[in-house]
């Protein structure tokens, strides 16, 4: 022990009789706080209705071309405008095209928009956050500004801009979202890094002389995930909704590949008549977000700390 | 005062920081306003045009040149509405915008604190669990598909409502009913999670031992810790609401300042494109400027460093 250095923590050599079990007993600790979760997460009611809309979803966008018997692109003149009958379960659009096959085609879009825009938000806010929370001063300073910077942004109007200035397609979508959807995972990573880091645990491990990585992976980490997995997951409808909404207007997602978006922004003149143009994508839409809405507050439920007092 | 002086200068960055980019990307986009496929108009006339409105000047020094006059409040004239100024069309279509806003946040906030203050106070009743169920449901639901929604309903099978317009005050049911329903789910949802959690603390249990009355607990002790965190969510509305959406606006053929988002790019309408970036963007970081304030109104714990 080097009690010059005001420090009581044994050098790395030299492990105490105690040191080897209670890391074992933190382990089993952290397994169970995982399986636990899980556990809540499928006693749930609601978070179970959740993960089946998502999963009917995942297997619609994973298996459409075995569910629909037309593909989505094919026209066939002499069947527009039809509404739903035994033929074609939901009817048919202006120039013919199965709106059943372009309605199970439209789950692919949307959900790959809402996880992959997700996913980019992960590795651009993380990182940031937490470098932005623990090292602070000036690095916290410049990360915090240009967050500041980039929410001051109006989002629909940058998201026009950028498709306007990059054209439509998938991966122009993906780029226009992510550019502000990192932003709220970002604070939130700082503002939980800032908060553990004050908290007796951290500075108990920082006074037994842990650095900053060990702090990082063994006690932040951990203990920030679990929400940060949360805001992910709760991120994944609006994704979702601002796809829509740009292809909505027209300048999102390349016909003629068909997303629920621009399939409600294409029936709009039309729904004095053709009811069913607009009725099925808008569903579609709203149920995705419902499912991924219940199964991120099935995740907050049962990951989140403060809940466990119930 | 010294903290006062440093957020009002980051304001000031964060507007030159948005019209820098604004600028930036609003001119990479190829095309100008004045092109062949929009105003068919011989050379000379196009360049006479150009030059009036300087756009052949280098961008830099249009860029200088717009902050210059912006300086002294004259953001040019608008290319897609000949002869009317930025202000002029902003002070026409804007107000509409706002009132439709207005409308639909004076119906959001009641409702929504009302509804989520009920449903903790009743956790796991009829009411609580019909509270989440509208909340999750209108929240979930975009904007643009609720008001569909309610065209299909109202207009197409009821045949109720006017399909759009703005004109009689029938017409702005929908809309109101389409653009406040989200807030007002979010509000409410986040009324009962932060009320709830008020509701677990020690100096409720203190509260009610010393026999302190219900109603006084609920209001004077778990809704005013139960205030910040709905500050947090409904500050960031107003900017949202009062702008206008290009949907909501767009489907009930509302004339007001949401459609200008889309045809102002589209149209290459460079001063109203920079004079929407900056008035969205002063908005927002305005409302997060008073919003630190009223943090501090309504719990003096928090200081403003």
């Amino acid at each position: 022990m080097s009690q010059i250095e005001g420090r009581t923590v044994p050098a790395p050599g030299s492990a105490p009789a105690l040191g080897p079990l209670r890391r074992l007993h933190r382990s089993q600790r952290q397994k169970g706080f995982w399986v636990y979760a899980a556990r809540r997460f499928l006693r749930n009611r609601l978070a179970n209705v959740g993960l089946v809309i998502v999963g009917t979803l995942a297997f619609m966008a994973l298996f459409a071309p075995f569910i629909t018997a037309h593909h989505y692109a094919e026209p066939s003149f002499g069947k527009a405008w039809r509404f739903p009958s035994r033929e074609s379960w939901l009817g048919t659009d202006g120039i013919g095209r199965d709106f059943f096959s372009r309605v199970v085609y439209g789950s692919r879009v949307s959900l790959s928009v809402g996880l992959m825009a997700q996913f980019i938000s992960f590795l651009i806010g993380v990182p940031l956050g937490i470098l932005a929370g623990l090292k602070g001063g000036q690095t916290d300073f410049l990360i915090m500004r240009t967050v500041e910077g980039c929410q001051s942004f109006p989002r629909m109007l940058v998201a026009i801009l950028i498709m306007t200035l990059l054209g439509s397609g998938f991966g122009n979508v993906l780029l226009a979202i992510s550019i502000t959807s990192w932003i709220p995972i970002c604070r939130l990573a700082r503002g939980e890094v800032l908060s553990h880091r004050e908290r007796d645990y951290v500075v108990a491990a920082q006074a037994l002389g842990a650095d900053t990585f060990h702090l990082l992976v063994r006690h932040l980490l951990p203990n920030v995930l679990p929400v940060l997995l949360v805001a992910i997951a709760l991120g994944i409808p609006e994704a979702i909704f601002t796809e829509a909404g740009l292809s909505f207007l027209g300048i999102g997602i390349n016909p003629p590949t068909p997303s629920w978006g621009q399939m409600v922004g294409e029936s709009v003149n039309y729904i004095r008549h053709f009811w069913h143009l607009a009725l099925f994508p808008a569903v579609m839409i709203a149920w995705t977000m419902l499912g991924f809405t219940l199964l991120g507050d099935g995740m907050r439920d049962a990951l989140d700390l403060k809940m466990q007092i119930d | 005062m010294r903290y006062i002086a440093l957020r009002l200068l980051g304001l000031v960055g964060v507007v030159l920081f948005v019209s820098l980019v604004t600028f930036s990307i609003m001119h990479a986009i190829p095309g100008g306003p004045f092109d062949e496929d929009k105003m068919p108009l011989p050379k000379e006339a196009k360049q006479a045009i150009l030059k009036s409105f300087g756009l052949d000047k280098p961008l830099w020094k249009q860029y200088l040149l717009y902050l210059w006059n912006a300086l002294h409040l004259d953001f040019g004239y608008s290319y897609q509405s000949p002869g009317e100024t930025v202000i002029q069309l902003l002070t026409r279509v804007w107000p509409v915008s706002m009132q439709l806003g207005a409308m639909a946040l004076a119906l959001a906030i009641p409702i929504g604190v009302l509804l989520g203050v009920l449903a903790a106070v009743r956790q796991n009743s009829w009411l609580d669990y019909l509270t989440t169920f509208l909340a999750t449901l209108t929240i979930i639901t975009p904007h643009f598909v609720l008001a569909i929604g309610l065209i299909l309903l109202l207009s197409t099978a009821l045949n109720l409502l006017p399909t759009g317009g703005w004109e009689r005050p029938q017409q702005w049911i929908m809309p109101v009913i389409a653009y406040s329903l989200g807030p007002l789910g979010t509000i409410a949802r986040y009324t009962r999670t932060s009320m709830l959690e008020a509701l677990r603390s020690d100096f409720v249990r203190t509260a009610r031992a010393k026999g302190i009355s219900e109603f006084r607990v609920t209001m004077k002790h778990v809704f005013k810790n139960a205030e910040l965190p709905l500050i947090t969510i409904i500050g960031p509305m107003f900017p949202n609401l009062l702008t206008g959406s290009i949907f909501v606006e767009g489907i009930f053929r509302i004339p007001g300042l949401g459609q200008f988002f889309v045809t102002s790019i589209y149209q290459r309408d460079y001063p109203m494109i920079m004079a929407l970036s900056l008035l969205a963007a002063m908005l927002v970081t305005l409302v997060y400027f008073v919003t630190d304030f009223v943090y501090m109104w309504v719990d003096p714990r928090i200081k403003l460093e």
